[in-house]
């Protein structure tokens, strides 16, 4: 075990002792706010899956992924906007169009990625390797301007679809748990595992994970690189815009440069989790939302920010490989 | 008879006559921006009467320091850096704070005025001392891990002036800083004559006693004064890059930006020769930081956004990377399209409607917040397709780096014509 390593144990074992000891205090009010950072680490883990592939496959920090992520809660607001949906009761209605949502939003995303992907990465992959960056920064632009104009800054609000309220709610010795927090843990898994099942079992996974290894190789091996890289793209979109979905439905509200904080920590997740890996970024997710809940009612939510992004630098100083080891080779 | 044919010695004279050709370009461009840059003064005053486009020259100055400097960091050592703005607010803090009432109210009760000229030194130390310890860790690293660290940092660094308002001011700014002064006798015929003196007689505190004032040449808020400054500034900033580019330490930088491992194994200090960069490339922050204090008076952690890095960065790559007068007019024109142009177009595009007879669609009505404001909505959009259609259509650059082009070239006919020989022996 080398310095840097003992570094990091030691950082860790200070927070755990930190937290146990809140936990000790008030173990109701740690546990509800370990279920609170666990929704919003669901959430995070889903787009930190976006970063994760698309990085591991072309090295490129997808600065548009966080715009993907809030354009999926627009699209989809404007599709509920379709229904007649009843906020204050659950309807059949209302299942009917949370289930015709997500994947209408996904099929959405996964092609505005492609799409973007197509015109703005594609055409600069033999080019400097800052050139695909900055496009990267101007497609989140456009993205922000789209939903800027139109819906301009306003904050929008999201139709309160998923059931709450009494009966399905329930309080377990104090702690709070609604229908929603299951709701979104539960979709994150289910999508999680069904992208691990994807890269693992399927002929199209095993291409991806191939041209990760290494590009020219698979070409050689006949694996078509722009099918990858695009299905690539098109799979962290659905996640994205899943994820934007989940975010809407459980905060109620959406503006444009939402994506910005929020891909930001999302990346972090990624780094911390090891970008390029892929469990990886799933765990990476669950642990920044888990800290930045801790940070927001321990700390003070003004320094929750400072907390993430002072984490994500000890992560790269004293284990860069992050906690599961990267998965992207030296080139 | 024919006269035997001498064959001239081809290739060296080519490469010279080909090095000349690329400082005649730099030359030509150094000299249209030199220029330019002495007749604007004179050009807006005449033309327009106010000093408001000086002052806004003055702040476009700024970008071009942070651009030379980050095209240190970028285009020389081939670093990314993400978090830039960092520096820059700790060269504008080191500022302000020391040269504001601001510390009297903090936990410290006391407050300082330390000099303009001792502090931009002060602050450009301070933000290299900041770059130096935050790559020292990290440079080891490859290079996708600096980025991400530099943009932790730049995210940290404004987050902690939001949320430590007692020493800060927080969201409130740091307000009411010095402007520079100068002694009393840097004065002449120029100043005070048809009110567009280069420098105005006022008071100035006097050092180490702040208490009491005496007769000087304060910069007060006359932007030719600070024009005067950045101008000169980008001039001495550019002749030192230009010195360090061809040192051996900026041959050092090349050659890991090429390639790390083959300039490790030539005997480069990597890590050494990477915090430099690094730590070079954060001090022309730290000074821009402290000019940008002392020119707008007000600091505010809103200035030190993330967006400001990659506005910064953007300059830096499509001015062409590696090359200082791509740095220069990358930063010049997008500093054009972001403070000039965009803001431009709402009121333009309003006026355009109304000379064409289609008035009404200025108005509000229901969902159309009217045309001038729908453009304005717009920008964001114009800005993000300017970028990415810069960026598809010249991917190095507008001034790519021409002897790095020219070095590429070079190494690709080497390698021809060592593969035609080999294939001779063989």
């Amino acid at each position: 075990m080398s310095l840097p390593d003992v570094g990091f144990f030691v950082i860790c074992a200070l927070a755990i002792i930190g937290l146990a000891y809140e936990a000790l205090q008030q173990p109701t009010a740690f546990v509800q706010v370990s279920i609170f950072g666990l929704a919003d680490g669901a959430m995070y883990a889903l787009v930190a899956l976006g970063y994760t592939m698309v990085y591991g496959i072309i090295e490129l920090i997808n600065f548009a992924h966080g715009d993907v992520f809030t354009m999926g809660a627009y699209i989809g607001t404007a599709i509920l906007g379709l229904f007649a949906v009843n906020e204050n009761s659950f309807t059949t209605l209302n299942l009917v169009a949370l289930l015709l949502v997500f994947p209408a939003v996904m099929l959405v995303m996964g092609a505005i990625n492609i799409g973007i992907e197509r015109v703005a990465y594609r055409p600069l992959r033999n080019a400097p390797r800052l050139a695909p960056l900055i496009t990267a920064i101007g497609m989140s632009f456009v993205l922000e301007g789209v939903m800027f104009l139109w819906h301009g800054p306003a904050t929008i609000h999201v139709p309160d679809l998923l059931p709450h309220g009494p009966g399905f709610q329930t309080t377990i010795d104090g702690v709070f748990i609604g229908f929603k927090d299951v709701f979104v843990v539960v979709t994150a898994v289910i999508l999680a595992t069904l992208l691990a099942i994807f890269i693992n079992r399927t002929r199209l996974g095993k291409a991806m994970r191939a041209t990760a290894q290494d590009r020219d190789a698979a070409q050689l091996m006949g694996i078509d690189i722009n099918r990858t890289i695009a299905a690539t793209f098109f799979i962290g979109a659905l996640l994205a815009g899943a994820g934007g979905m989940i975010w809407g439905l459980y905060y109620n509200n959406i503006f444009y440069n939402l994506g910005f904080r929020t891909g930001l920590v999302a990346f972090t997740a990624a780094v911390f989790g090891g970008i390029g890996n892929i469990p990886g970024a799933a765990i990476g997710g669950v642990l920044i939302g888990l800290i930045a809940a801790y940070s927001d009612s321990y700390i003070g939510s003004k320094w929750t920010e400072v907390v993430i992004f002072g984490i994500l630098i000890g992560v790269l100083v004293f284990r860069p490989t992050g906690l599961l080891g990267m998965r992207v080779p030296e080139k | 008879m024919s006269e035997p044919v001498v064959r001239k010695p081809r290739f060296p004279m080519g490469l010279l006559r080909r090095r000349r050709r690329i400082r005649d370009r730099d030359a030509v461009i150094y000299g249209v921006l030199l220029i330019l840059a002495l007749a604007f003064p004179a050009t807006v005053l005449y033309a327009t009467g106010s000093t408001a486009l000086i002052a806004q020259a003055g702040h476009a100055g700024t970008y071009v320091l942070l651009a030379i400097g980050l095209n240190v960091v970028v285009g020389f050592a081939g670093l990314l850096d993400l978090g830039y703005a960092a520096f820059f607010a700790i060269g504008a803090y080191t500022y302000a704070l020391f040269a504001s009432a601001q510390l009297g109210s903090s936990p410290l009760h006391q407050s300082f005025h330390l000099p303009f000229w001792l502090m931009i030194f002060v602050g450009m130390v301070v933000a290299a001392a900041a770059g130096a310890i935050l790559g020292f860790p990290t440079l080891r690293l490859r290079g996708d891990y600096l980025a991400i660290v530099t943009l932790g940092f730049g995210e940290i660094v404004p987050q902690l002036s939001y949320n430590l308002p007692q020493w800060t001011g927080g969201i409130n700014a740091v307000g009411g800083v010095d402007r520079p002064s100068l002694p009393a006798w840097i004065t002449g015929p120029w100043a005070g004559a048809n009110n567009i003196s280069i420098i105005q007689p006022d008071t100035c505190r006097v050092l180490g006693n702040s208490t009491k004032f005496a007769p000087c040449f304060s910069f007060g808020y006359d932007p030719i004064a600070f024009y005067v400054l950045i101008v000169i500034t980008i001039i001495v900033a550019v002749i030192l890059v230009g010195n360090l580019q061809r040192s051996r330490l900026g041959r050092a930088w090349m050659a890991i930006r090429e390639d790390e491992v083959a300039a490790a194994a030539m005997g480069i200090n990597t890590v050494t020769t990477k915090l430099l960069a690094f730590a070079i490339g954060a001090s022309f922050s730290g000074f821009a930081g402290a000019y940008y204090g002392a020119s707008f008076g007000l600091v505010s952690p809103d200035d030190f956004l993330f967006i400001v890095s990659i506005t910064v960065l953007v300059m830096v790559v499509l001015g062409g990377m590696g090359n200082i007068t791509g740095a220069i007019v990358g930063a010049l024109v997008i500093y054009f399209v972001l403070y000039s142009f965009l803001p431009a177009l709402p009121p333009a595009v309003e006026s355009f409607a109304n000379s064409v007879g289609l008035g009404s669609l200025n108005a509000q009505n229901g969902d159309w917040p009217g045309l001038a404001q729908e453009t304005q909505r717009l920008t964001i959009l114009i800005y993000g397709l300017i970028l990415v259609l810069m960026m598809l259509l010249r991917p190095q650059g507008i001034f790519p780096s021409r002897i790095r082009e020219q070095e590429l070239k070079h190494a690709a006919v080497q390698e021809e014509e060592a593969a035609v020989e080999a294939g001779h022996a063989g």
